[in-house]
């Protein structure tokens, strides 16, 4: 019995520290290194041997603190003018499979960094790091990529879309760019 | 008393008064330091409140002390009177009347009291012609906004209300990410920024002065760092002001200014701040077209210095941590002419 009650308190005080990590709030916080993301490949194909690169793990994915700041940006920086709040309008739609340049965090780093061709403003040098990142995680986030236990659970705002918490995991899917016309 | 603890009771005196006195500083600001007629209708009602209360207290704490000591004595053998004495229920029954009415007459005449402030308070949101003003409560900033039907007469600035003396002034409060409160307690009292649900407040400053508010509703990290500063002024200074703010930003005079300015617009800063006169329209952070003729920088918190702009742009978060404005690796160079071109924009 007095096993029992120890177990049970001893879960209890397990679970009560298991979403310590998920409210973490750095505010000088270290991000995967910049560097890497230069040499993001977009294409599958490469001259010569194709070497496979090592995945880049965002950790803002799992913080809820750093989605909400990027839910914050997509609105401030004006990613909703094109994107919408994820269903596209003048952009393509962030919530859906469909992903013309990658859904990996790093290739959605480098498009928000590089820009895309078609309409996709570069925002190299124009926000630090670490709010492209966290603007990367919530990106995934509108698609249901991130933990369910982080992605935010309501707006600010009216909004037609259910929470990003709530959206089902859509498997990443490449397409290719539309062409102008 | 010996001389010897009669000192150490003057000192220990003056320790706690100081201590109480220790949030003094930013002007007097206070609710019983009146500066505006509708504060000082809550400022006579608040003495009024006191001394009628003050008084209650008083009374009953007195008429409790004379009970206690006029306990009958009864021996231990002797058996409880529970037979009533009709005289004396009836003088007990009298008492009990005159308290519940004397009672019953000072809280109708403090309703009446606060009623008719509450009357007088709100006199002023049927004035002709108040100057509206627009106040957004932002994490942990105020943008202000003064209205006007033509809007290149409209002025957008920060943390610093200008008010003409003698007019009303309508208040329209917004805010759109959490719960705020608006607070100037030398001119009335708190308003709450409710997201999606905009509120109004009239008040007007009858003495020229600077008056500080500040956030009054727990709003997040910085929300004791949340100050806004008000001056109110005659009305012909006030339109000096207004006139000056309209004005676009200046353009850099030196070598060292328009490389600032090419910094500014180049890299982060332009993607929040906006400078009236420059391509920089960012609606992240404070307008900064004038921002050098502040006498504080990041909602009241610092001193508009070189050195205080300096620590601020290279480690904001070292100042108010959890604010949205990113630290910056500029070299010193760099650092020194963009410094230069902020202290430009007066």
């Amino acid at each position: 019995m007095k096993r029992t009650i120890g177990l049970i308190i001893s879960l209890i005080f397990v679970s009560t520290f298991m979403a310590c990590e998920r409210e973490e709030r750095g505010f000088r916080v270290q991000t995967p290194d910049a560097n890497r993301i230069n040499s993001t490949q977009l294409t599958s194909l490469s001259a010569g041997e194709s070497a496979p690169q090592p995945p880049v793990k965002n950790e803002y994915e799992d913080n809820a603190f750093a989605l909400s700041q990027g839910k914050q940006l997509f609105s401030q920086m004006n990613c909703v003018g094109c994107h919408a709040h994820g269903g596209g309008a003048i952009g393509p739609a962030l919530m859906d499979k469909k992903w013309i340049y990658g859904s990996q965090p790093e290739q959605i780093f480098s498009t928000i960094v590089e820009g895309r061709p078609n309409g996709m403003p570069s925002f190299r040098g124009k926000l630090p790091d670490y709010e492209i990142w966290q603007l990367a995680a919530y990106v995934r986030s509108l698609s249901g990529l991130t933990p369910k236990t982080a992605a935010p659970g309501r707006n600010d705002d009216m909004q037609s879309r259910e929470p990003e918490n709530s959206t089902e995991s859509q498997t990443p899917h490449r397409v290719t760019p539309p062409t102008l016309r | 008393m010996k001389r010897s603890e009669s000192n150490y009771w003057l000192i220990g005196t003056l320790a706690s008064a100081s201590v109480l006195c220790s949030g003094c500083g930013y002007g007097n600001q206070s609710a019983l330091n009146n500066a505006g007629i509708q504060s000082e209708r809550l400022g006579s009602l608040w003495w009024l409140f006191l001394a009628i209360t003050g008084v209650v207290y008083v009374v009953v704490m007195a008429l409790l002390i004379v009970a206690f000591f006029r306990v009958r004595r009864a021996g231990a053998n002797s058996v409880p009177d529970i037979k009533p004495d009709p005289a004396r229920e009836r003088k007990v029954g009298n008492i009990i009347k005159v308290a519940v009415a004397v009672t019953a007459i000072t809280l109708f005449a403090l309703m009446i009291t606060s009623f008719s402030a509450g009357r007088a308070i709100d006199s002023l949101s049927r004035s002709q012609d108040p100057l509206e003003i627009k106040v957004t409560g932002q994490q942990w900033w105020w943008q202000i906004e003064y209205q006007n039907p033509t809007p290149s007469n409209m002025v957008t600035t920060a943390n610093e209300i200008h008010i003409p003396v003698g007019r009303p002034i309508k208040i329209d409060l917004v805010s759109h990410d959490v719960i705020h409160s608006f607070w100037l307690p030398n001119l009335h009292g708190k308003k709450d920024l409710i997201p999606n649900y905009p509120t109004t407040i009239y008040l007007q400053a009858d003495e020229p002065g600077v008056y500080w508010g500040q956030c009054a509703e727990f709003c997040g990290y910085e929300h004791a760092k949340m100050r806004f500063m008000v001056v109110a002024e005659p009305p012909e200074d006030f339109q000096r002001w207004y006139a000056a703010a309209q004005q676009p930003s200046q353009n850099p005079s030196t070598d060292s200014q328009a490389l600032g300015q090419q910094i500014f617009l180049k890299s982060v800063c332009a993607q929040c701040h906006t400078i009236q006169g420059t391509p920089a329209n960012g609606r992240v952070g404070p307008d900064l077209t004038h921002v050098a003729s502040k006498p504080y920088i990041a909602s009241g918190s610092l001193q508009n210095d070189r050195e205080n702009l300096m620590n601020w742009i290279s480690d904001p978060q070292a100042i108010k941590p959890g604010i949205r404005m990113p630290m910056n690796t500029y070299s010193q160079d760099d650092l020194n002419a963009l410094v230069d071109y902020i202290q430009s924009l007066k």
